[in-house]
Protein backbone atom coordinates (compact mmCIF):
# COMPACT_ATOMS: atom_id res chain seq x y z
CA UNK A 1 0.00 0.00 0.00
CA UNK A 2 1.43 3.35 -0.90
CA UNK A 3 1.33 6.21 1.57
CA UNK A 4 -1.31 8.86 0.89
CA UNK A 5 0.07 11.90 -0.88
CA UNK A 6 0.45 14.72 1.59
CA UNK A 7 0.35 18.28 0.43
CA UNK A 8 2.39 20.06 2.99
CA UNK A 9 2.33 23.81 3.34
CA UNK A 10 5.98 24.66 3.22
CA UNK A 11 6.73 27.39 5.72
CA UNK A 12 8.80 30.18 4.25
CA UNK A 13 12.09 30.69 6.05
CA UNK A 14 11.73 34.12 7.50
CA UNK A 15 13.91 33.83 10.57
CA UNK A 16 16.02 30.78 9.80
CA UNK A 17 18.89 31.21 7.36
CA UNK A 18 19.75 28.43 4.95
CA UNK A 19 23.42 28.75 5.82
CA UNK A 20 24.75 27.51 9.16
CA UNK A 21 27.26 30.41 9.16
CA UNK A 22 26.60 33.17 11.70
CA UNK A 23 25.53 36.32 9.84
CA UNK A 24 27.75 39.34 10.40
CA UNK A 25 26.40 42.86 9.99
CA UNK A 26 27.37 43.12 6.31
CA UNK A 27 25.65 39.84 5.45
CA UNK A 28 22.65 40.85 7.55
CA UNK A 29 22.25 44.19 5.75
CA UNK A 30 22.75 42.47 2.39
CA UNK A 31 19.93 40.09 3.25
CA UNK A 32 17.43 42.40 4.91
CA UNK A 33 18.50 45.95 4.13
CA UNK A 34 19.40 48.51 6.79
CA UNK A 35 17.31 48.83 9.91
CA UNK A 36 14.57 51.43 9.42
CA UNK A 37 13.90 54.18 11.94
CA UNK A 38 10.22 53.89 12.83
CA UNK A 39 9.83 55.26 16.36
CA UNK A 40 6.56 54.87 18.22
CA UNK A 41 4.60 54.40 14.96
CA UNK A 42 5.86 50.82 15.03
CA UNK A 43 3.42 50.01 17.85
CA UNK A 44 0.38 50.53 15.60
CA UNK A 45 2.02 48.46 12.86
CA UNK A 46 2.68 45.63 15.33
CA UNK A 47 -0.94 45.83 16.41
CA UNK A 48 -2.04 45.42 12.77
CA UNK A 49 0.40 42.53 12.32
CA UNK A 50 -1.19 40.54 15.15
CA UNK A 51 2.25 39.46 16.42
CA UNK A 52 2.11 37.71 19.80
CA UNK A 53 5.05 36.83 22.04
CA UNK A 54 7.08 33.70 21.35
CA UNK A 55 8.33 33.24 24.93
CA UNK A 56 5.48 30.95 25.94
CA UNK A 57 2.47 33.06 26.87
CA UNK A 58 1.51 34.30 23.37
CA UNK A 59 0.73 37.78 24.69
CA UNK A 60 -0.03 40.51 22.08
CA UNK A 61 3.17 42.46 21.52
CA UNK A 62 1.59 45.83 20.74
CA UNK A 63 -0.46 45.78 23.95
CA UNK A 64 2.62 45.22 26.10
CA UNK A 65 4.60 47.92 24.25
CA UNK A 66 1.76 50.42 24.72
CA UNK A 67 1.69 49.72 28.45
CA UNK A 68 5.43 50.39 28.69
CA UNK A 69 5.38 53.41 26.37
CA UNK A 70 2.52 54.92 28.37
CA UNK A 71 4.64 55.45 31.47
CA UNK A 72 3.85 58.70 33.28
CA UNK A 73 6.04 61.58 32.20
CA UNK A 74 8.43 62.53 34.96
CA UNK A 75 9.11 58.89 35.66
CA UNK A 76 12.45 57.35 34.72
CA UNK A 77 12.59 56.17 31.12
CA UNK A 78 11.80 52.52 30.28
CA UNK A 79 14.18 49.58 29.96
CA UNK A 80 14.01 46.94 27.22
CA UNK A 81 15.01 43.37 28.04
CA UNK A 82 15.43 40.69 25.37
CA UNK A 83 14.85 37.31 27.03
CA UNK A 84 17.11 34.75 25.37
CA UNK A 85 17.90 32.49 28.30
CA UNK A 86 15.84 29.54 26.98
CA UNK A 87 16.09 27.10 29.85
CA UNK A 88 13.51 24.66 28.44
CA UNK A 89 15.73 21.56 28.06
CA UNK A 90 14.26 20.42 24.75
CA UNK A 91 14.24 23.85 23.09
CA UNK A 92 17.02 25.22 20.89
CA UNK A 93 15.24 28.02 19.03
CA UNK A 94 16.48 31.10 20.89
CA UNK A 95 20.14 30.12 21.11
CA UNK A 96 20.13 29.10 17.43
CA UNK A 97 18.55 32.37 16.36
CA UNK A 98 21.02 34.35 18.48
CA UNK A 99 23.96 32.37 17.10
CA UNK A 100 22.97 32.58 13.42
CA UNK A 101 21.17 35.93 13.14
CA UNK A 102 22.24 38.07 16.09
CA UNK A 103 21.64 41.31 14.19
CA UNK A 104 17.96 40.52 13.68
CA UNK A 105 17.61 40.43 17.46
CA UNK A 106 19.77 43.54 17.97
CA UNK A 107 17.57 45.33 15.39
CA UNK A 108 14.46 44.28 17.31
CA UNK A 109 15.93 45.55 20.58
CA UNK A 110 16.72 48.96 19.02
CA UNK A 111 13.30 49.22 17.40
CA UNK A 112 11.67 48.41 20.74
CA UNK A 113 13.81 50.94 22.59
CA UNK A 114 12.95 53.67 20.08
CA UNK A 115 9.25 52.79 20.09
CA UNK A 116 8.79 52.85 23.86
CA UNK A 117 11.39 55.55 24.60
CA UNK A 118 13.80 53.27 26.47
CA UNK A 119 17.27 54.49 27.39
CA UNK A 120 18.61 51.18 28.63
CA UNK A 121 18.60 47.74 26.97
CA UNK A 122 19.66 44.30 28.12
CA UNK A 123 20.14 41.04 26.24
CA UNK A 124 19.67 38.28 28.81
CA UNK A 125 21.18 34.91 27.87
CA UNK A 126 22.19 31.74 29.63
CA UNK A 127 25.58 31.93 31.31
CA UNK A 128 26.10 28.32 30.25
CA UNK A 129 26.55 29.52 26.66
CA UNK A 130 29.94 31.22 27.07
CA UNK A 131 30.78 30.98 23.36
CA UNK A 132 27.39 32.42 22.48
CA UNK A 133 28.00 35.37 24.80
CA UNK A 134 31.36 35.99 23.16
CA UNK A 135 29.80 35.82 19.68
CA UNK A 136 27.07 38.26 20.73
CA UNK A 137 29.66 40.67 22.12
CA UNK A 138 31.46 40.47 18.75
CA UNK A 139 28.23 41.15 16.84
CA UNK A 140 27.52 44.06 19.15
CA UNK A 141 30.86 45.69 18.29
CA UNK A 142 29.72 45.78 14.63
CA UNK A 143 26.54 47.73 15.42
CA UNK A 144 26.27 51.21 13.94
CA UNK A 145 26.71 54.21 16.24
CA UNK A 146 23.89 56.17 17.83
CA UNK A 147 22.06 53.16 19.19
CA UNK A 148 21.02 52.42 22.76
CA UNK A 149 23.84 50.40 24.31
CA UNK A 150 22.84 46.76 24.85
CA UNK A 151 24.20 45.12 28.01
CA UNK A 152 24.73 41.40 27.46
CA UNK A 153 23.98 39.70 30.76
CA UNK A 154 24.44 36.05 31.69
CA UNK A 155 21.71 34.32 33.66
CA UNK A 156 22.02 31.25 35.87
CA UNK A 157 20.92 28.11 34.05
CA UNK A 158 17.79 27.45 36.08
CA UNK A 159 14.41 26.66 34.57
CA UNK A 160 12.54 29.62 36.05
CA UNK A 161 15.38 32.13 35.47
CA UNK A 162 13.71 33.22 32.22
CA UNK A 163 10.40 34.10 33.85
CA UNK A 164 10.04 37.84 33.53
CA UNK A 165 10.01 38.78 37.23
CA UNK A 166 13.02 36.49 37.76
CA UNK A 167 14.76 38.34 34.93
CA UNK A 168 13.97 41.68 36.55
CA UNK A 169 15.16 40.47 39.97
CA UNK A 170 18.43 39.24 38.48
CA UNK A 171 19.01 42.55 36.70
CA UNK A 172 18.29 44.34 39.98
CA UNK A 173 21.15 42.44 41.64
CA UNK A 174 19.03 39.83 43.39
CA UNK A 175 18.79 36.10 42.68
CA UNK A 176 17.06 35.07 39.44
CA UNK A 177 13.90 33.90 41.16
CA UNK A 178 10.37 35.11 40.44
CA UNK A 179 8.47 37.46 42.71
CA UNK A 180 4.82 38.15 43.38
CA UNK A 181 3.05 40.56 40.99
CA UNK A 182 1.87 43.26 40.90
CA UNK A 183 3.99 45.20 40.27
CA UNK A 184 4.50 43.68 36.86
CA UNK A 185 7.71 44.50 35.01
CA UNK A 186 5.92 47.03 32.78
CA UNK A 187 4.89 48.93 35.92
CA UNK A 188 8.08 48.69 37.98
CA UNK A 189 10.88 46.53 36.66
CA UNK A 190 14.61 47.04 36.27
CA UNK A 191 15.63 49.88 38.58
CA UNK A 192 11.88 50.28 39.24
CA UNK A 193 11.61 51.66 35.70
CA UNK A 194 8.86 50.50 33.30
CA UNK A 195 10.40 47.41 31.72
CA UNK A 196 9.55 45.68 28.47
CA UNK A 197 10.44 41.98 28.53
CA UNK A 198 10.18 40.22 25.18
CA UNK A 199 11.49 36.93 23.95
CA UNK A 200 14.35 37.20 21.43
CA UNK A 201 12.35 35.45 18.69
CA UNK A 202 9.53 37.95 19.22
CA UNK A 203 12.04 40.79 18.67
CA UNK A 204 13.37 39.15 15.50
CA UNK A 205 9.83 39.12 14.05
CA UNK A 206 9.58 42.79 15.03
CA UNK A 207 12.72 43.53 13.01
CA UNK A 208 11.09 42.03 9.91
CA UNK A 209 7.71 43.69 10.42
CA UNK A 210 9.44 47.09 10.77
CA UNK A 211 10.96 46.55 7.31
CA UNK A 212 8.18 44.76 5.45
CA UNK A 213 4.99 45.75 7.23
CA UNK A 214 2.02 44.09 8.88
CA UNK A 215 0.39 43.01 5.60
CA UNK A 216 3.55 41.12 4.63
CA UNK A 217 3.63 39.44 8.05
CA UNK A 218 0.05 38.25 7.56
CA UNK A 219 0.76 36.69 4.15
CA UNK A 220 1.42 33.41 5.93
CA UNK A 221 -0.31 31.90 8.91
CA UNK A 222 -3.96 32.09 9.87
CA UNK A 223 -6.10 35.17 10.48
CA UNK A 224 -5.93 34.66 14.24
CA UNK A 225 -2.32 33.43 14.34
CA UNK A 226 -0.40 35.21 11.61
CA UNK A 227 3.19 34.59 10.63
CA UNK A 228 5.71 31.90 11.35
CA UNK A 229 7.21 30.51 14.54
CA UNK A 230 10.33 28.63 15.50
CA UNK A 231 9.62 25.13 16.75
CA UNK A 232 11.97 22.50 18.15
CA UNK A 233 10.90 18.98 17.20
CA UNK A 234 12.42 16.33 19.45
CA UNK A 235 11.98 12.78 20.65
CA UNK A 236 11.18 9.91 18.29
CA UNK A 237 11.66 11.57 14.91
CA UNK A 238 14.27 10.90 12.22
CA UNK A 239 15.55 14.47 11.95
CA UNK A 240 15.03 16.21 15.30
CA UNK A 241 15.87 19.87 15.54
CA UNK A 242 14.73 23.36 14.76
CA UNK A 243 12.00 24.09 12.17
CA UNK A 244 10.20 27.23 11.15
CA UNK A 245 6.46 26.58 10.94
CA UNK A 246 3.69 28.64 9.39
CA UNK A 247 0.66 28.83 11.63
CA UNK A 248 -2.11 26.83 10.00
CA UNK A 249 -0.01 23.78 9.31
CA UNK A 250 -0.74 20.72 11.42
CA UNK A 251 1.28 19.00 14.11
CA UNK A 252 1.53 16.07 11.68
CA UNK A 253 2.99 18.31 8.93
CA UNK A 254 5.57 19.55 11.42
CA UNK A 255 6.58 16.09 12.59
CA UNK A 256 6.82 14.92 8.96
CA UNK A 257 9.04 17.92 8.20
CA UNK A 258 11.34 16.61 10.94
CA UNK A 259 11.75 13.33 9.09
CA UNK A 260 8.63 11.70 10.51
CA UNK A 261 8.39 9.33 13.46
CA UNK A 262 11.10 6.70 13.94
CA UNK A 263 8.39 4.19 14.89
CA UNK A 264 4.63 4.46 15.39
CA UNK A 265 3.95 7.53 17.54
CA UNK A 266 1.84 7.12 20.65
CA UNK A 267 1.60 10.67 21.93
CA UNK A 268 2.90 14.16 21.35
CA UNK A 269 4.05 16.61 24.00
CA UNK A 270 2.97 19.99 22.71
CA UNK A 271 4.47 23.18 24.15
CA UNK A 272 7.40 21.79 26.11
CA UNK A 273 7.56 20.90 29.80
CA UNK A 274 4.81 23.40 30.52
CA UNK A 275 2.80 21.77 27.78
CA UNK A 276 0.26 19.01 27.41
CA UNK A 277 0.33 15.44 26.16
CA UNK A 278 -1.99 14.69 23.27
CA UNK A 279 -2.71 11.25 21.89
CA UNK A 280 -0.92 10.91 18.52
CA UNK A 281 -4.14 10.25 16.59
CA UNK A 282 -5.65 13.44 17.98
CA UNK A 283 -2.43 15.40 17.61
CA UNK A 284 -1.64 14.71 13.95
CA UNK A 285 -4.53 16.70 12.38
CA UNK A 286 -4.32 19.43 15.03
CA UNK A 287 -3.81 22.83 13.41
CA UNK A 288 -1.06 25.03 14.85
CA UNK A 289 -3.17 28.08 15.62
CA UNK A 290 -3.54 29.67 19.06
CA UNK A 291 -7.34 29.50 19.01
CA UNK A 292 -7.51 25.93 17.71
CA UNK A 293 -4.99 24.75 20.29
CA UNK A 294 -6.72 26.57 23.13
CA UNK A 295 -9.94 24.77 22.16
CA UNK A 296 -8.29 21.45 23.03
CA UNK A 297 -6.60 22.80 26.15
CA UNK A 298 -3.17 22.98 24.53
CA UNK A 299 -0.76 25.68 23.44
CA UNK A 300 2.39 25.94 21.38
CA UNK A 301 4.09 27.32 24.50
CA UNK A 302 7.73 27.98 23.85
CA UNK A 303 7.55 26.00 20.60
CA UNK A 304 8.48 22.44 21.50
CA UNK A 305 6.94 19.37 19.92
CA UNK A 306 8.09 16.11 21.50
CA UNK A 307 7.15 12.84 19.83
CA UNK A 308 6.75 9.79 22.04
CA UNK A 309 6.86 6.40 20.29
CA UNK A 310 3.97 4.08 21.16
CA UNK A 311 6.56 1.62 22.51
CA UNK A 312 7.75 4.15 25.12
CA UNK A 313 6.18 4.65 28.54
CA UNK A 314 4.31 7.94 28.92
CA UNK A 315 4.07 7.45 32.67
CA UNK A 316 7.83 7.10 33.13
CA UNK A 317 8.45 9.97 30.71
CA UNK A 318 6.11 12.28 32.63
CA UNK A 319 7.60 11.10 35.93
CA UNK A 320 11.06 12.24 34.80
CA UNK A 321 9.78 15.61 33.57
CA UNK A 322 7.81 16.28 36.77
CA UNK A 323 10.93 15.31 38.74
CA UNK A 324 12.90 17.85 36.73
CA UNK A 325 10.29 20.58 37.30
CA UNK A 326 10.14 19.76 41.03
CA UNK A 327 13.95 20.14 41.25
CA UNK A 328 13.66 23.42 39.38
CA UNK A 329 11.20 25.03 41.80
CA UNK A 330 12.66 28.29 43.04
CA UNK A 331 11.91 27.09 46.57
CA UNK A 332 9.89 30.11 47.62
CA UNK A 333 6.21 29.09 47.58
CA UNK A 334 4.96 26.12 49.60
CA UNK A 335 2.54 24.65 47.04
CA UNK A 336 5.43 24.62 44.52
CA UNK A 337 8.51 23.70 46.53
CA UNK A 338 6.76 21.26 48.90
CA UNK A 339 3.88 20.23 46.65
CA UNK A 340 5.79 19.44 43.45
CA UNK A 341 8.34 17.14 45.16
CA UNK A 342 5.43 15.29 46.80
CA UNK A 343 3.76 14.92 43.39
CA UNK A 344 7.05 13.77 41.92
CA UNK A 345 7.63 11.19 44.64
CA UNK A 346 4.16 9.70 44.35
CA UNK A 347 4.29 9.65 40.55
CA UNK A 348 7.65 7.92 40.71
CA UNK A 349 6.23 5.18 42.91
CA UNK A 350 3.38 4.85 40.38
CA UNK A 351 6.01 4.33 37.67
CA UNK A 352 7.65 1.63 39.77
CA UNK A 353 4.31 -0.07 40.42
CA UNK A 354 4.45 0.55 44.17
CA UNK A 355 1.95 3.33 44.73
CA UNK A 356 -1.40 1.62 45.19
CA UNK A 357 -4.85 2.10 43.70
CA UNK A 358 -5.68 5.45 45.27
CA UNK A 359 -2.50 7.15 44.11
CA UNK A 360 -3.94 8.38 40.81
CA UNK A 361 -6.85 10.08 42.59
CA UNK A 362 -4.41 11.75 44.96
CA UNK A 363 -2.28 12.94 42.04
CA UNK A 364 -5.34 14.39 40.29
CA UNK A 365 -6.43 16.18 43.46
CA UNK A 366 -2.95 17.58 44.09
CA UNK A 367 -2.76 18.75 40.48
CA UNK A 368 -5.92 20.81 40.81
CA UNK A 369 -5.05 22.07 44.31
CA UNK A 370 -1.53 23.21 43.42
CA UNK A 371 -2.57 24.96 40.21
CA UNK A 372 -2.58 28.77 40.51
CA UNK A 373 -0.97 28.93 43.94
CA UNK A 374 2.60 29.95 43.24
CA UNK A 375 4.01 33.42 42.73
CA UNK A 376 4.81 32.44 39.15
CA UNK A 377 3.24 29.91 36.82
CA UNK A 378 5.87 27.22 37.30
CA UNK A 379 3.56 24.96 39.33
CA UNK A 380 0.72 25.63 36.88
CA UNK A 381 2.78 24.32 33.99
CA UNK A 382 3.83 21.25 35.94
CA UNK A 383 0.30 20.38 37.06
CA UNK A 384 -1.17 20.92 33.57
CA UNK A 385 1.40 18.48 32.21
CA UNK A 386 0.50 15.99 34.95
CA UNK A 387 -3.23 16.30 34.29
CA UNK A 388 -2.80 15.69 30.59
CA UNK A 389 -0.63 12.64 31.33
CA UNK A 390 -3.24 11.18 33.71
CA UNK A 391 -5.79 11.48 30.92
CA UNK A 392 -3.77 10.52 27.81
CA UNK A 393 -1.93 7.65 29.56
CA UNK A 394 -4.88 6.69 31.79
CA UNK A 395 -4.77 2.98 30.90
CA UNK A 396 -1.01 2.70 31.37
CA UNK A 397 -1.12 4.72 34.59
CA UNK A 398 -3.88 2.42 35.89
CA UNK A 399 -1.76 -0.67 35.22
CA UNK A 400 1.26 0.90 36.89
CA UNK A 401 -0.86 1.91 39.90
CA UNK A 402 -2.27 -1.62 40.20
CA UNK A 403 1.26 -2.93 40.52
CA UNK A 404 2.00 -3.90 36.92
CA UNK A 405 4.60 -1.49 35.59
CA UNK A 406 5.45 -1.92 31.92
CA UNK A 407 8.88 -2.96 30.68
CA UNK A 408 9.17 0.24 28.66
CA UNK A 409 9.35 2.29 31.87
CA UNK A 410 12.89 0.98 32.39
CA UNK A 411 14.15 2.00 28.94
CA UNK A 412 16.22 5.06 28.13
CA UNK A 413 14.37 8.41 28.28
CA UNK A 414 13.00 9.94 25.07
CA UNK A 415 12.90 13.53 26.34
CA UNK A 416 15.88 15.16 28.13
CA UNK A 417 15.66 16.02 31.83
CA UNK A 418 19.13 17.29 32.68
CA UNK A 419 20.40 18.03 36.16
CA UNK A 420 20.90 21.78 35.94
CA UNK A 421 23.72 23.39 37.90
CA UNK A 422 22.64 24.56 41.35
CA UNK A 423 22.62 28.20 42.35
CA UNK A 424 20.54 31.23 41.48
CA UNK A 425 23.10 33.95 40.86
CA UNK B 1 -28.61 58.79 38.74
CA UNK B 2 -27.42 55.26 38.94
CA UNK B 3 -29.90 52.62 39.97
CA UNK B 4 -27.17 50.21 40.82
CA UNK B 5 -27.02 49.22 44.45
CA UNK B 6 -24.08 50.83 46.21
CA UNK B 7 -21.03 48.65 46.00
CA UNK B 8 -20.67 46.89 49.33
CA UNK B 9 -17.61 48.23 51.10
CA UNK B 10 -16.68 44.65 51.83
CA UNK B 11 -16.59 43.58 48.17
CA UNK B 12 -13.13 42.22 48.68
CA UNK B 13 -11.32 38.95 48.28
CA UNK B 14 -8.52 37.40 50.23
CA UNK B 15 -5.15 36.74 48.70
CA UNK B 16 -2.11 35.09 50.10
CA UNK B 17 1.42 36.05 49.14
CA UNK B 18 2.78 32.55 48.51
CA UNK B 19 6.39 33.66 49.04
CA UNK B 20 5.72 35.19 52.45
CA UNK B 21 3.39 32.42 53.66
CA UNK B 22 5.14 29.80 55.79
CA UNK B 23 2.17 27.55 56.58
CA UNK B 24 1.51 28.73 60.10
CA UNK B 25 -2.14 27.81 59.51
CA UNK B 26 -3.41 30.54 61.83
CA UNK B 27 -5.60 31.82 59.01
CA UNK B 28 -7.42 28.52 58.45
CA UNK B 29 -8.22 28.31 62.15
CA UNK B 30 -9.56 31.85 62.23
CA UNK B 31 -11.49 31.76 58.96
CA UNK B 32 -12.41 28.17 58.08
CA UNK B 33 -15.41 29.43 56.07
CA UNK B 34 -13.02 30.55 53.31
CA UNK B 35 -9.60 29.05 54.07
CA UNK B 36 -8.65 25.39 54.19
CA UNK B 37 -5.23 23.79 54.22
CA UNK B 38 -3.66 21.55 51.62
CA UNK B 39 -1.91 18.29 52.53
CA UNK B 40 1.24 20.23 53.44
CA UNK B 41 -0.38 22.88 55.60
CA UNK B 42 -0.49 25.73 53.07
CA UNK B 43 -3.72 27.67 52.76
CA UNK B 44 -6.16 27.18 49.88
CA UNK B 45 -8.20 30.34 49.69
CA UNK B 46 -11.72 30.59 48.37
CA UNK B 47 -11.50 33.35 45.81
CA UNK B 48 -15.09 34.63 45.99
CA UNK B 49 -15.80 38.12 47.39
CA UNK B 50 -16.39 38.04 51.12
CA UNK B 51 -19.93 38.87 52.26
CA UNK B 52 -20.26 41.51 55.04
CA UNK B 53 -21.22 39.05 57.77
CA UNK B 54 -17.95 37.17 57.31
CA UNK B 55 -15.75 40.27 57.15
CA UNK B 56 -14.88 40.34 60.87
CA UNK B 57 -13.42 36.83 60.60
CA UNK B 58 -11.55 37.79 57.45
CA UNK B 59 -10.11 40.88 59.11
CA UNK B 60 -9.03 38.87 62.11
CA UNK B 61 -7.26 36.31 59.91
CA UNK B 62 -5.48 39.06 57.99
CA UNK B 63 -4.42 40.82 61.18
CA UNK B 64 -3.16 37.68 62.89
CA UNK B 65 -1.15 36.07 60.07
CA UNK B 66 2.32 35.94 61.64
CA UNK B 67 3.97 36.57 58.26
CA UNK B 68 1.64 39.32 57.09
CA UNK B 69 1.13 37.09 54.05
CA UNK B 70 -2.62 37.37 53.97
CA UNK B 71 -4.23 40.53 52.65
CA UNK B 72 -7.29 41.94 50.99
CA UNK B 73 -7.39 42.58 47.30
CA UNK B 74 -9.95 44.62 45.42
CA UNK B 75 -12.27 42.42 43.39
CA UNK B 76 -10.89 43.82 40.18
CA UNK B 77 -7.26 43.26 41.08
CA UNK B 78 -5.73 40.52 38.99
CA UNK B 79 -4.32 37.42 40.60
CA UNK B 80 -0.72 36.89 41.51
CA UNK B 81 0.20 35.67 38.06
CA UNK B 82 1.99 37.63 35.45
CA UNK B 83 2.52 35.58 32.36
CA UNK B 84 2.36 31.95 31.81
CA UNK B 85 2.20 28.91 29.68
CA UNK B 86 -1.49 28.99 28.82
C1 LIG C 1 8.72 29.40 34.79
C2 LIG C 1 8.79 30.26 33.56
C3 LIG C 1 9.93 30.25 32.78
C4 LIG C 1 10.04 31.06 31.65
N1 LIG C 1 11.18 31.01 30.89
C5 LIG C 1 11.28 31.81 29.80
C6 LIG C 1 12.46 31.76 28.98
O1 LIG C 1 13.40 31.00 29.24
N2 LIG C 1 12.52 32.60 27.90
C7 LIG C 1 11.48 33.45 27.58
O2 LIG C 1 11.58 34.18 26.61
N3 LIG C 1 10.36 33.50 28.33
C8 LIG C 1 10.24 32.70 29.42
N4 LIG C 1 9.10 32.75 30.18
C9 LIG C 1 8.04 33.71 29.79
C10 LIG C 1 8.38 35.10 30.32
O3 LIG C 1 7.89 35.23 31.65
C11 LIG C 1 7.70 36.19 29.49
O4 LIG C 1 6.35 35.88 29.36
C12 LIG C 1 8.27 36.32 28.09
O5 LIG C 1 9.66 36.41 28.08
C13 LIG C 1 7.69 37.54 27.45
O6 LIG C 1 8.11 37.65 26.12
P1 LIG C 1 7.12 37.51 24.89
O7 LIG C 1 5.89 38.32 25.20
O8 LIG C 1 7.90 38.05 23.76
O9 LIG C 1 6.78 36.07 24.75
C14 LIG C 1 8.96 31.91 31.30
C15 LIG C 1 7.79 31.91 32.07
C16 LIG C 1 7.69 31.09 33.18
C17 LIG C 1 6.41 31.10 33.98
S1 LIG D 1 5.83 29.22 42.19
FE1 LIG D 1 7.66 27.94 42.45
S2 LIG D 1 9.08 28.64 40.87
FE2 LIG D 1 7.48 30.21 41.04
S3 LIG D 1 8.29 31.68 42.54
FE3 LIG D 1 7.12 30.21 43.73
S4 LIG D 1 8.59 28.62 44.35
FE4 LIG D 1 9.52 29.81 42.72
S1 LIG E 1 -1.51 32.45 58.74
FE1 LIG E 1 -0.29 33.51 57.17
S2 LIG E 1 1.63 32.35 57.04
FE2 LIG E 1 0.15 31.10 58.13
S3 LIG E 1 -0.76 29.77 56.57
FE3 LIG E 1 -2.09 31.55 56.79
S4 LIG E 1 -1.31 32.99 55.27
FE4 LIG E 1 0.27 31.46 55.54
Amino acid sequence: MSAPVRIRPVAPSRLLPTSPQPEDLAAHVAEFGPRPIVGSALIAELDRSGLVGRGGASFPVARKWLAVAGFPSGMAKPVVVADGVETEPASVKDRTLLALRPHLVFDGIQLAAEAVGATRAVLYVSRGGESLMAALAKAQRERPGGEVYVEITGAPTRYVAGEETAVVNRLNGRTARPSVVPPRPFEAGVGRRPTLVNNVETLAHVALIARRGAAWFRQVGTAGSPGTALVTVCGGVHAPGLREIAFGQTVGDTVEAAGGPTSEAGAVLLGGYFGTWIDARGAWPLVLDHEALRAVGASLGAGVIGVLPRSACGVAETDRIIGFLARESAGQCGPCHVGLPAVSELLHSVTLGRAGQRSLETLARWASEIYGRGACRHPDGATMLLRSALSVFADDAGRHARGHPCGASRRAPILPTPALPAGWR
Amino acid sequence: MSLQPPRPPAGQRLRVDPILCKAHAVCAELFPERIRLDDWGYPIIDDRPIPPDLMPHARRAVADCPRAALRFAESTEPGVHSRGPD
